[in-house]
């Protein structure tokens, strides 16, 4: 039984979308009742990367790092502050609302939470078909024969076609979600968190739809997700993101077995592993992540970063490619093999010989 | 060894429409002296539920404990009254909970809140108190720990409010504590932190911990025994090692195969168990898992089976023979159970 990746994967070299120098900047209220001054949150901060036509790329990191803005600005489902987001050759940020509406037929969302994406005031059949009125593709009966054909491509009954969201369980709302996602057929698709809310043995069902429309329909995905076990198993490269930077990305197995950046080490050696035997010593970071308001000079990561130095408190190290494919924002990225622990080891005896 | 807590036969029932709903339905263990004990269960188990009646919390939320019996240290506190379960809770047992957010007072500070705990189990006197409040901020690991106990809850991150949460929780030296999904609300870097204080914490102070989580990796780490619930039963209990090594409910080995492992083989489908969950209003006939269980045979449709001894192990399955000594892949590969036992 040797499922080799080519197999699995269709993903090819060429781009079909690039983030150019994307930023997303909040503008919010100092802290304190009296304080009127504001405050920048540089939510996303100059990431630029491309994703390739029929890859999945996983996209992880912690909460507030900005994953799923960056999601939600490549869709322009919120304004970004600046930079270029091509769609083939189309640059997203540029088209007026109409010519946007025609592109959204080809990039799509998947959201979280089932439960709070469908209106529960219309049924299954309404929300999905919805999507063929609005961009007047089909209507009536078409419409409906259309709906049932993905209902029955996400492993729903259509004879469900008539019922309301409430009567469908977490797992299946989600494939819901995925059928209106997917029915306009488009080639792009943003899958933010898709099966976090979701209990394990139900989430593992999910995964394998995504997986398998995937391949069917030859989808491009930017799959959003904090469950690195998961972004594993489904992404072809992955992207690690660190308050608003993206500071690593590359093959996924690149990723896990060879990281380079502290902080991605850190992150995978920080995983409960569902098995006692693998009971490993961890990197356990120190501190939190900061405030995105206020976020460390130099580079973001330092202040928890077991191997800063001076040059990471004045420069912010910029994304390079450090070896083939494999991208990293670090003034002293692991070496191919090394640990962290290493790294770590290492530096400390070079404090003790200067 | 000696048995702090022992749960008994424990039916627990929430008022719906047509009379009580049964979220936890004959549910029976035992917890040793320094032992960590993992409840692991997906939605609707009635994992929180069971742990919220040993604190007889449930009554607050409508439910109500039908039938059973918990018994901490020998004691009974299914039958205490409202005030000598007050005493109780916080003291000997204490509960730590998912969102700490929502746990914490937000009017008052830190200090005042962890100093109040500490007041209400020991006689001494509010400086004092306040002396005790900084040691275990400390404890906790929780930096700067005098400026931090003059700051509110919102002023504090998710993580510090955890370790404020387990703060007040040893403010009485308990015996037992109970976690309820302490760390599901947290990052993942910041997860590793807590679970990483609350081993320290288990060896430093020698107590007994109960772990209620959905999560099997957190159980791998921090369990001696696990636990696994279903639909308001225990399906299986076992040593941790063993439970990994070789499950013997089919839901148990469902629910290991669901999730994807960082060793395993990328991209290929995973093994997921079929159906969802059942709602506690149409629990199915017989075993509960039955209707989602691959190896289910007739009888498993009509009757449910009792969780039964075999070793040092427990299981709830009519099969556990069966599978004891043919492995659960070995019966997948025939496709199923071949003998009706």
């Amino acid at each position: 039984m040797n499922h080799s990746q080519e197999e699995i994967s269709v993903a090819t070299k060429e781009p079909l979308l690039k983030i150019e120098n994307l930023k997303k900047h909040f503008s919010i209220k100092g802290g304190g009742m009296f304080n009127s001054k504001r405050k920048i949150v540089k939510a996303v901060d100059d990431v630029s990367f491309h994703i390739y036509k029929g890859e999945t790329l996983g996209l992880v990191g912690e909460s507030g790092c900005g994953k799923s803005t960056l999601g939600r600005n490549i869709l322009r489902l919120q304004e970004p502050t600046e930079g270029r987001v091509f769609y083939k050759d189309t640059n997203i940020l540029e088209q007026n609302n109409r010519e946007l509406r025609k592109l959204r037929r080809e990039i799509q969302i998947i959201y979280q939470d089932p439960f709070g994406s469908l209106n529960p005031r219309f049924t299954i059949g309404q929300i999905i078909g919805e999507m063929y009125e609005i961009h007047g593709i089909a209507s009536g009966p078409e419409k409906e024969a259309k709906v049932k054909e993905m209902l029955e491509l996400v492993g729903l009954d259509p004879s469900r076609y008539h019922s309301y969201p409430h009567e469908f369980s977490g797992g299946q709302r989600q494939r819901v979600g995925i059928a209106r996602a997917l029915a306009l057929n488009p080639e792009f698709v943003v899958a933010d968190e898709p099966v976090s809310a979701l209990d394990v043995s139900v989430q593992s069902q999910v995964i394998n739809l995504l997986m398998k429309l995937k391949k069917e329909l030859g989808l491009t995905m930017l799959f959003i997700a904090h469950g690195l076990n998961v972004v594993r198993h489904i992404s072809d490269r992955v992207g690690v993101m660190y308050l608003g930077k993206l500071v690593e990305l590359s093959e996924t197995d690149n990723i896990f077995d060879h990281p380079a950046h502290p902080y991605t080490a850190a992150l995978l050696s920080t995983v409960p592993e569902a098995d006692p035997k693998l009971r490993k010593e961890r990197i356990v970071l120190k501190g939190e992540v900061p405030s995105p308001a206020n976020p460390p000079s130099g580079c973001r990561f330092r202040t928890r970063c077991p191997l800063a130095t001076e040059l990471c408190v004045q420069e912010a190290p910029p994304l390079k490619e450090i070896r083939d494919e494999h991208f990293v924002a670090c003034h002293f990225p692991l070496e191919k093999g090394q640990s962290l622990k290493e790294a770590i080891e290492l530096l400390n005896k070079e404090k003790i010989a200067n | 060894m000696d048995k702090i807590l022992e749960v008994k036969d424990l039916v627990v029932g929430y008022k719906g429409k047509n009379g009580f709903v049964r979220a936890v339905d004959g549910v029976s263990f035992d917890i040793n002296k320094g032992e960590t004990i993992c409840i692991v269960g997906e939605s609707g188990s009635g994992k929180s539920v069971t742990s919220m009646s040993i604190m007889r919390l449930v009554e607050f939320e409508n439910g109500k404990i039908l039938d059973g019996e918990i018994s901490f240290k020998g004691e009974s506190l299914t039958t205490k009254k409202a005030d000598e379960m007050r005493k109780i809770r916080g003291s000997k047992i204490s509960m730590i909970f998912q969102e700490p957010l929502t746990a914490l007072n937000p009017v008052f500070t830190i200090g005042k809140q962890i100093s109040e705990a500490i007041l209400f189990h020991h006689k001494i006197g509010k400086e004092e108190a306040w002396k005790e409040a900084e040691k275990l901020v400390r404890l906790v690991g929780i930096s700067d720990p005098v400026g931090r106990l003059k700051q509110y809850p919102h002023e504090l991150s998710g993580g510090m409010r955890q370790r404020v949460m387990i703060a007040m929780a040893l403010a009485s030296e308990p015996e037992l504590l109970i976690a309820d999904e302490p760390t599901t609300a947290l990052d993942v870097t910041i997860e590793a932190q807590i679970l990483e204080l609350l081993r320290n914490l288990r060896e430093e102070k020698k107590m007994s911990i109960m772990l209620i989580t959905h999560d099997i990796g957190v159980a791998a780490e921090m369990a001696n025994r696990i636990i696994i619930m279903y639909a308001g039963k225990i399906m299986e209990i076992a040593n941790t090692f063993d439970i990994f090594e070789q499950p013997l409910h089919p839901y148990t080995k469902g629910l290991l195969e669901s999730v994807p492992k960082m060793d395993g083989q990328r991209g290929v489908p995973l093994k997921s168990i079929n159906g969802s969950i059942p709602s506690l209003n149409e629990i199915p006939e017989g075993c509960r898992f039955s209707p989602r269980c691959p190896f289910a045979t007739e009888k498993c449709h009509q009757e449910a089976p009792a969780l039964e001894t075999r070793g040092n192990r427990q299981v709830a399955c009519w099969h556990v023979d069966y599978l004891l000594e043919h492995s659960l892949l070995d019966v997948e590969e025939e496709g199923g159970i071949s003998i009706e036992s």
